[in-house]
């Protein structure tokens, strides 16, 4: 049934280097490695899937609308910055994220395989899933391709140096790198360092700051004008 | 199963891409693909480890070229026709078999948000006993087994300490083959990254990995 591509993709190495080459594009070209008939193919299952009655094709779209509109890494930087403001709720959001999230109004089941962790001035974190993709998906959404592919996952726990220089991370010789490698059911949230300088921004303004990059450990909490991403 | 998703520690993979801005979605069909997924196991004819299982089975050639949502409609199909809910000739020509019973979908649109996650699914309340406590020397176990597991390769053989007990979780291995669920604590267990890489790593840091009693010896 894949034929077709495999005809025109000789050899996978060639093929996954191609593949990395389009995602290197960056933009809605990303995924024009998949066969052409994909999009038909995806089409032809919903329908019967549907038809069949074994899904229910307004909840595929309230699902889709879900990770597209509710759940993202808003949610994770609401956490991060009510942490930073209020010692007490960053102890217990350290001891049990489920109880913290439930404080902060999300539904019970929100938290109830997460664990923070915090970076500090010695101690970086940096999350990967070796094995496939396990993400924070509560606090973060949906992960991006980057943390999904092939370099990020093989790379992350044996060079976890080289990849925050690749993210423009140096850290010093003496700091301590810990890697999470989510292995079982467990996710984890970076708790990042709040920024120097933001003593005196409200818990929204700081959330604001918050990015999913340094909620992964790839990328610290800057100020705007230190050039930290708006 | 040392395939070639277990990618910790390789080389040769290429240099990370990093997309900004980058949308949830690249393409309506990989959201329709996510949904799909999602849904389906609401039946609960697989649970998650059936379904990594399946992606890890994808051929490795094929598993290094696929988009990561074109492994997941891949393994899809498959699960579909395994466990009964469609038949290989319905998945093909994409019509229901005349006849073909027409059944209630489990998850309405109003329950989208209230679906239990993975980790709801795999949790065991079961009273079984820690086999080590925190600070406790421990090391991998050297196990290759030929189909599904959580325990990385490169952490096979080498030593570590419990960090923290994470209570009780069926058993992947198991579950993978809808065995029975062989409950059994999960540990964060911490090793050394000269251990794991050798001389060459920095003396400081450290990788953490979240693994099962059975993966585990004393040391």
């Amino acid at each position: 049934m894949k034929a077709t591509r495999r005809g025109f993709l000789t050899a996978a190495g060639a093929a996954a280097a191609a593949q990395d080459h389009v995602h290197a594009q960056g933009h809605d070209h990303d995924h024009q490695a998949v066969p052409s008939d994909l999009t038909l193919r995806v089409k032809s299952l919903e329908s019967l899937l549907v038809e069949k009655g074994l899904v229910d094709r307004a909840a595929l779209d309230a699902l889709v609308d879900r990770y597209e509109h509710a759940v993202g890494p808003r949610n994770g930087a609401r956490v991060v910055a009510r942490a930073w403001v209020d010692a007490g709720y960053k102890k217990r959001l350290l001891a049990s994220a489920a109880a913290a999230m439930e404080e902060l109004g999300f539904a019970s089941q929100t938290g109830e395989n997460l664990v923070a962790i915090e970076n500090g001035p010695k101690v970086h974190n940096l999350v990967v899933c070796t094995l496939c993709s396990c993400y924070p998906w509560a606090v973060l959404g949906l992960p991006p391709v980057w943390y999904k592919s092939a370099p990020y996952r093989s790379r992350a726990v044996i060079d976890p140096r080289g990849v925050l220089r690749e993210f423009g991370l140096e850290l010093p010789e003496d700091a301590e790198v810990r890697v999470w490698d989510s292995t079982a059911e467990l996710r984890y949230l970076v708790l990042p360092e709040r920024p120097p300088g933001a003593e005196k921004l409200s818990e929204e303004a700081l959330a604001a700051l918050v990015t999913r990059d340094a909620m992964i450990g790839v990328a610290k909490v800057t100020l705007p004008q230190a050039g930290g991403r708006p | 199963m040392n395939g070639v998703h277990d990618m910790g520690g390789m080389h040769g993979m290429g240099a990370i891409h990093y997309e900004k801005n980058e949308p949830v979605f690249h393409a309506r069909w990989e959201s329709r693909v996510f949904a799909l997924f999602r849904l389906t196991r609401a039946w609960n004819k697989w649970n998650v480890d059936v379904s990594r299982r399946q992606i890890e089975s994808i051929p490795a050639a094929q598993y290094l070229r696929m988009s990561y949502y074109e492994r997941w409609f891949t393994a899809l199909g498959e699960l579909l026709v395994a466990s009964g809910l469609i038949t290989r000739a319905e998945l093909v020509k994409g019509k229901r078999a005349r006849g073909s019973p027409k059944a209630t979908p489990p998850i309405t649109a109003a329950q989208v948000a209230s679906m239990p996650s993975a980790a709801a699914l795999a949790r065991r309340e079961a009273p079984v006993a820690p086999r080590f406590q925190a600070g406790q020397q421990v090391r991998a176990r050297n196990l290759h087994p030929v189909d599904h597991t959580r325990l990385p390769r490169y952490a096979r053989g080498k030593l570590g300490a419990i960090h923290r007990d994470h209570g009780v979780w069926a058993f992947p291995d198991a579950i993978a083959h809808f065995l029975s669920d062989k409950p059994q604590h999960v540990y964060s267990v911490r090793f050394a990254a000269r251990e794991l890489w050798g001389e060459t790593a920095s003396p400081r840091d450290a990788v953490y990995l979240d693994l099962w009693d059975d993966y585990l010896e004393p040391a």
